[in-house]
């Protein structure tokens, strides 16, 4: 499968995490959406490091070249896992105090 | 490598140390002492007496001018606990654990400055960013902070997201990690990747705007730093916000720019419009701690100038801003701490009653808006004078120097406050050490300002 189709669906998945990003309103879905944003950029890279291994690949049969993707690949799931511990603290102490997960809440401060 | 270390180990002992005790003093006492480890340890790292060496497979390349900038940002650091450190318990009582996050944040503020290539740059932000989200909600009764604490949160995951997509398509097009490259290979087997690249590299721009809260990327900067406790937005808005544009300079001072074309037309639009919405927004604020947030925004704008120009006199320059700027916004936000009422009426009158504490603010607004003889002014010189060397771009000097001199009314009102208004501006209990504190601090706001080369030598010798 050519690359482009890859690269299509993955800025296809991204941008649906953008959307949702700026349309929900419940702060749980809002962090799915970033999380959504975060797999498609997981995605994209193990696509672009399959592809520069296949180039290396031709030239030296043994070549690592594109492991690095991978390794960043774990290092952005350890850190979302970091991010969702911290964020749902965050939403869980909101709750707390509002019963409520709604994201217009946030209004409050403008003035 | 020496303060990454060490400020990580550190923050772990601060940790351990709120188990063996609850008295506060100790703990501040402990953090003191645990800073000045740390600046030692990086000093010892400049110089080359004691290095902890990582083989990092050149993942961290570690400069003059980044390991000054840990200096600084230490150094600024001590500081802010030396003065506000107090005030700590006044927010929760989980004191040393909100030394042990700031000690995280340095770490990560430590891998930012000395960051070479994508991966660092993304540990480095999240390192420094995650404990952030939770000082901002430590007030956990309070609402205003919850709120503030969320859209930090959400904002900067958010922001992340962005980075992380740049990253994946500058990888793509590029085949490694590296922050300096010429022009991909052409003999990349994307077809058009001509607009990959720009692409990413617009999403890295958009994602550091927004961690440094460039306009239009700025809308979260006033809610977050307003309904964060006083004493964390200290922190936030002079530390975190300079090591964010080192990041952001050291990631677009390399072939970055010459690859994105049209960051000519873009860069100098963003420092107008941040220019002006942080100081047209700041003349209109009721509190001054909302008038401090935009006034960050504005200052945001000046430091820019640094991007723009790029060349050696903006390196020393956005150093120097770095610590004028940390330097004074530390001492006003210790202040305001202090203060029962945070709207500038409740600053009326506090000459009379607190003397000590209105002139050392006022010599730090005044070095906020870049009145000479303060580091402020020296600051926005060289940002200016670079901007011209570069490109002779005198246009955008002009409008810079008109908003600053915009900036100089909403600083000025709090001086009048101050001075020329009745009243009797309430401020909690104040000791004759935070005094000292102030006034030690203002001095060396001034001798920054007569010799700004006695912070700058250290970046050549």
């Amino acid at each position: 499968m050519p690359i482009s189709n890859y690269i299509i669906f993955c800025l296809t998945l991204f941008t649906i995490g953008i959307i949702g990003v700026l349309v929900r309103r419940n702060a749980i879905i809002v962090f799915m959406c970033i999380e959504l944003m975060l797999n498609a950029v997981n995605l994209l890279l193990v696509a672009f490091s399959k592809m520069h291994n296949g180039v290396a690949y031709l030239s030296d049969k043994s070549s690592i070249v594109g492991a690095e993707a991978q390794v960043f690949v774990f290092f952005i799931m350890v850190v979302a896992a970091a991010e969702v511990s911290v964020g749902l603290a965050i939403i869980v102490m909101m709750y707390r105090n509002t019963h409520s997960v709604d994201i217009n809440f946030l209004n409050r401060l403008k003035n | 490598m020496n303060s990454i270390i060490v400020s990580a180990l550190l923050g772990v002992v601060m940790m351990f140390s709120g188990i063996f005790t609850t008295n506060k003093t100790a703990i501040k006492n402990v953090a003191i002492a645990g800073l000045l480890i740390l600046l030692f340890a990086n000093i010892a790292d400049t110089y080359g007496w004691y290095k902890i060496t990582v083989d990092a497979k050149g993942m961290l390349e570690f400069t003059r001018f980044g390991l000054l900038f840990n200096s600084i940002a230490i150094f600024s650091t001590l500081i802010y606990v030396i003065l506000s450190g107090s005030d700590f318990a006044k927010v929760g009582t989980y004191v040393a654990e909100y030394f042990a996050l700031i000690f995280f944040v340095l770490c990560g503020v430590s891998i930012l400055s000395c960051y070479n290539t994508l991966l660092m740059l993304f540990l480095g932000v999240e390192i420094m960013t995650i404990p952030l989200y939770i000082l901002a909600g430590t007030d956990k009764k309070n609402l205003k902070s919850n709120e503030a604490s969320l859209k930090y949160f959400l904002m900067g995951a958010f922001s992340t997201g962005i980075m992380l997509m740049g990253i994946a398509l500058i990888y793509g097009v590029n085949g490694n990690f590296g922050i300096a490259f010429d022009i991909p290979a052409p003999t990349s087997p994307i077809p058009n990747y001509g607009i990959l690249l720009p692409l990413g590299l617009l999403f890295m721009f958009v994602s550091m705007s927004f961690k440094v809260s460039a306009a239009p990327f700025h809308f979260w900067t006033p809610d977050v730093y307003d309904g964060t406790p006083a004493v964390f937005t200290s922190f936030m808005a002079t530390v975190v916000k300079a090591a964010g544009f080192i990041a952001f300079i050291k990631l677009f001072q390399t072939h970055y720019f010459q690859l994105l074309a049209s960051w000519k037309i873009i860069l100098p639009l963003v420092i107008i419009l941040t220019l002006f919405i942080g100081n047209i927004t700041a003349v209109f604020q009721q509190s001054v701690k909302r008038m401090l947030a935009y006034s960050s925004i504005a200052q945001a704008g000046f430091m820019l100038f640094a991007l723009y120009s790029n060349n050696d006199l903006s390196n020393e320059g956005i150093l120097l801003y770095a610590a004028a700027y940390s330097f004074a916004t530390i001492g006003i936000f210790s202040v305001l701490v202090k203060m029962k009422d945070y709207t500038f009426e409740g600053f009326n009158g506090l000459a009379k009653t607190q003397p000590v504490l209105a002139a050392t603010t006022t010599v730090f607004l005044l070095s906020l808006a870049g009145i000479p003889l303060t580091a402020g002014f020296f600051a926005k010189y060289f940002m200016l004078s670079s901007a011209i060397k570069q490109h002779n771009g005198f246009f955008m000097v002009i409008i810079a120097v008109l908003f600053a001199a915009v900036s100089v009314y909403y600083y000025f009102r709090v001086i009048q406050a101050m001075y020329f208004k009745q009243g009797d501006a309430e401020t909690t209990e104040i000791n004759g050490r935070f005094k000292l504190g102030l006034v030690l601090l203002a001095a060396l706001i001034i001798l920054l300002g007569v010799m700004p080369n006695m912070l700058l030598q250290y970046l050549y010798f």
